[in-house]
């Protein structure tokens, strides 16, 4: 590579020494001036990819390297880092991963731009939970809060609206999705759990915990709003203002009592505290339960009567990405849906967004296991491949269509949000 | 040299104080005087009186943190500080002995804060080691996630910021005005109450500085041993960050920057500073 672009440049600056045509002059200056090799084909593909760690893993990077030539270069940042980094450094990252409930913030910003639907061969085979809200076998599912489809397309290339019918301008590409709920000790608690009440009950007092970002804590605790028939929320992901007082006033009557232990906001935090038993009822990720489930731990993502708050989230790219970058981030979002990191995706307890190329990469077993909630007929193993579950285990919750079919909310940013940060202060200096 | 001081910190800090005084909205800082970043800080402190707003209960709160962490670091810093001066004769010792004060940095904060549940948690060491002998039949909650956790990862951490200066006064102190006192019949108490710890003011000022500059603008070590759930003022601008709501967290950054300095002035008029250095 070093070698070829120096007899390059030679070889142009010997021809500009000789005067030779103007035109080949043009082309040797550019080259020489940008530095890059002649042969424009010979760049390095590189993806700068913003993101928080759910997908960036090592092995897809890898694989993504062997089948397209693309070098993805992670630039890995909490949820609110991602959102920040966006509004503020545009130019510092080409495609960006993130969720859904981010584009309240990120889409009038104006500085990413959505992908043309037409380009993405799978675009058609999404399942249908992104584009119309319902389950492939057509039955509805929740829709309160930042739900993917009322976000998904924009009026336009570049617009900063969202449309609310179909276009070719897609905001995000869809990736990946889950229906998170409580993560449970069984063997403290010693008793079946299926409502979210539970979280807020004082047979927990300082063994309960929630995720300390404020837009989704508060609709955790909306959810124990609802169940125990406190309040009916017309949208508990877009609440008035007398809906937020009443939520933070019910919690923070059970802070003042004790009831949490602490909140966590990192991965490793909620493995930690439920590990350690220091809590034994906390809202939690698919694959932290999955974490500590493999340190021999009884640790279980409990289905609720209730519902799932569910959270999905996919690629757009920054506004400052044109030309052959554009294109190699076509490349990379074809490749990602074209099965193999969907089926990586699957494994790790996630759904993917085409959910047919997936299935062509799991083995039968694996697909009967994770995507239809029969019991495993061998060993499940994590793609790194640790055991994670004996033969004749049950997926927590079931099957895709019980667990994505049962969600009652979507992650979201509400219009009252900055009514809503000041209340969270409020509640925590209360 | 004015360059560097003007560039990097009069500039941004100026930049603060602009920004603290504009509009904002979800995405973006609106440039246009407005002073809701403050109005919404102080929002309920007239209304509710007599009941204590968010923001000074967040003060309280803070400076209460604050002031114990500061008793707590200058006791345990000036003992400290005393022990390596006037007992331990050889400076390959004294040197070897302050290295050893740094081990808490030797590791990352979030690796440190882990390290804690083990030690103090429900099922911790602390706990175990106080049932086995008998001492309590239930753990103790309040040894994590809680003031008392707050405090001592604070004393654990900044004691060192006490030792240091506190330590360079006392070895510039001039041996024969001790001995001078001695022979004057002091006890070793006067001695202390009467020579060192004046000429020690200076150690003892820059001490607590450090101190409690780092407490009043800490949000991290405060969220992760106080579990999240005890409000300090770095953790309001934390979560109005966070919300990409820029001009309000410069306003508190302004206010927790107002606060801190007239701490410092009240405590730079105890002994003039620049003279001592």
């Amino acid at each position: 590579m070093t070698d070829a672009s120096k007899t390059k440049k030679g070889l142009n600056r010997r021809g500009l020494l000789k005067g030779a045509a103007g035109s080949l002059g043009l082309a040797a200056g550019s080259g020489v001036i940008t530095g890059f090799p002649y042969v424009i084909s010979a760049e390095p593909k590189v993806l700068r990819y913003l993101g928080t760690a759910v997908n960036e893993g090592d092995d897809i990077a890898k694989k993504c390297f062997a089948d397209t030539g693309i070098k993805l270069e992670y630039i890995t940042a909490t949820t609110d880092d991602v959102t920040k980094r966006v509004v503020t450094q545009p130019n510092s990252f080409d495609v960006l991963d993130t969720e859904y409930f981010s584009l309240k913030k990120l889409v009038p910003s104006g500085n990413i731009q959505g992908l043309s639907a037409k380009k993405i061969k799978e675009f058609n085979n999404i399942t249908p939970v992104f584009t119309k809200g319902q389950l492939p076998n057509g039955k509805k599912i929740g829709d309160q809060g930042t739900a993917p489809w009322k976000v998904l397309y924009l009026e336009g290339a570049g617009s900063k609206v969202f449309s609310k019918t179909a276009t070719d301008f897609v905001t995000l590409i869809p990736t990946v999705y889950n229906a998170d709920t409580l993560g449970i000790r069984p063997d403290l608690i010693k008793r079946p759990i299926n409502s979210w009440a539970e979280l807020l009950n004082p047979e927990f007092k300082g063994k309960a915990s929630i995720l300390n970002i404020p837009s989704i804590g508060i609709m955790d605790a909306a959810m124990v709003v609802e169940a125990t028939g406190q309040h009916k929320y017309a949208d508990k992901g877009n609440m008035t203002k007398a809906e937020i007082d009443l939520t933070m006033k019910i919690l923070t009557e059970a802070k003042k009592a004790g009831q949490f232990r602490a909140f966590w906001k990192d991965f490793n935090e909620s493995v930690n505290l439920m590990a350690s038993g220091e809590t034994v009822i906390q809202s939690m990720w698919s694959p932290a339960v999955t974490k500590v489930r493999s340190q021999g731990i009884a640790c279980t993502f409990q289905p609720l009567k209730e519902g799932y708050r569910s959270w999905a989230s996919g690629f757009c790219v920054s506004k400052g990405v044109t030309g052959q970058k554009l294109d190699w981030a076509y490349e990379f979002v074809n490749w990602f849906l074209s099965g193999w990191a969907g089926a990586y995706l699957n494994r790790q307890g996630y759904y993917s967004a085409v959910l047919s190329t997936a299935k062509a990469n799991m083995a039968a077993d694996e697909w009967a296991y994770w995507m239809e909630g029969k019991p495993a007929i061998k060993d499940i193993k994590a793609p790194d491949g640790s055991l994670l579950e004996k033969a004749g285990a049950v997926r927590d919750g079931g099957s895709y269509d019980d667990r994505m079919g049962n969600v009652a909310c979507w992650n979201a940013v509400m219009d009252e949000n900055d009514y809503m940060v000041r209340k969270w202060n409020e509640f925590i200096a209360a | 040299m004015m360059l560097v001081f003007g560039l990097f910190f009069l500039l941004p800090l100026v930049l603060v104080v602009i920004v603290s005084a504009w509009d904002y909205n979800e995405y973006e800082m609106l440039p246009g005087f407005s002073f809701r970043g403050y109005t919404d800080t102080f929002e309920g402190c007239l209304s509710d009186w007599p009941n204590i707003c968010t923001i000074f209960k967040t003060y309280l709160k803070t400076l209460k943190l604050c002031f114990i962490t500061w008793v707590l670091t200058l006791g345990i810093g000036f003992t400290l500080a005393y022990f390596l001066a006037f007992h331990v004769r050889s400076i390959t010792w004294q040197i070897t002995l302050s290295l050893i004060c740094t081990i808490p940095f030797w590791t990352s904060n979030v690796i440190r804060m882990i390290a804690w549940i083990p030690l103090l948690g429900r099922n911790g060491v602390v706990n175990q080691g106080l049932m086995s002998i008998g001492a309590i039949h239930e753990p103790l909650e309040w040894l994590l996630f809680s003031e008392f956790a707050v405090i001592l990862a604070f004393v654990h951490l900044f004691t060192f910021f006490m030792v240091v200066p506190i330590f360079n006064s006392m070895i510039r102190i001039d041996r024969s005005l001790i001995e001078a006192a001695t022979d004057a019949g002091a006890s070793s108490w006067q001695t202390l109450i009467n020579v060192i710890i004046p000429l020690a003011k200076p150690g003892i000022v820059i001490g607590s500085i450090f101190v409690i500059t780092i407490v009043m603008g800490d949000f991290v070590t405060i969220g992760v041993m106080g579990g999240q759930q005890i409000a300090s003022a770095g953790k309001i601008i934390e979560t109005r960050l966070n919300a990409l709501q820029f001009p309000a967290a410069a306003a508190n950054a302004v206010i927790l920057l107002g606060a801190t300095i007239m701490i410092i002035m009240g405590l730079s008029r105890l002994v003039d500073i620049r003279k001592e250095l």
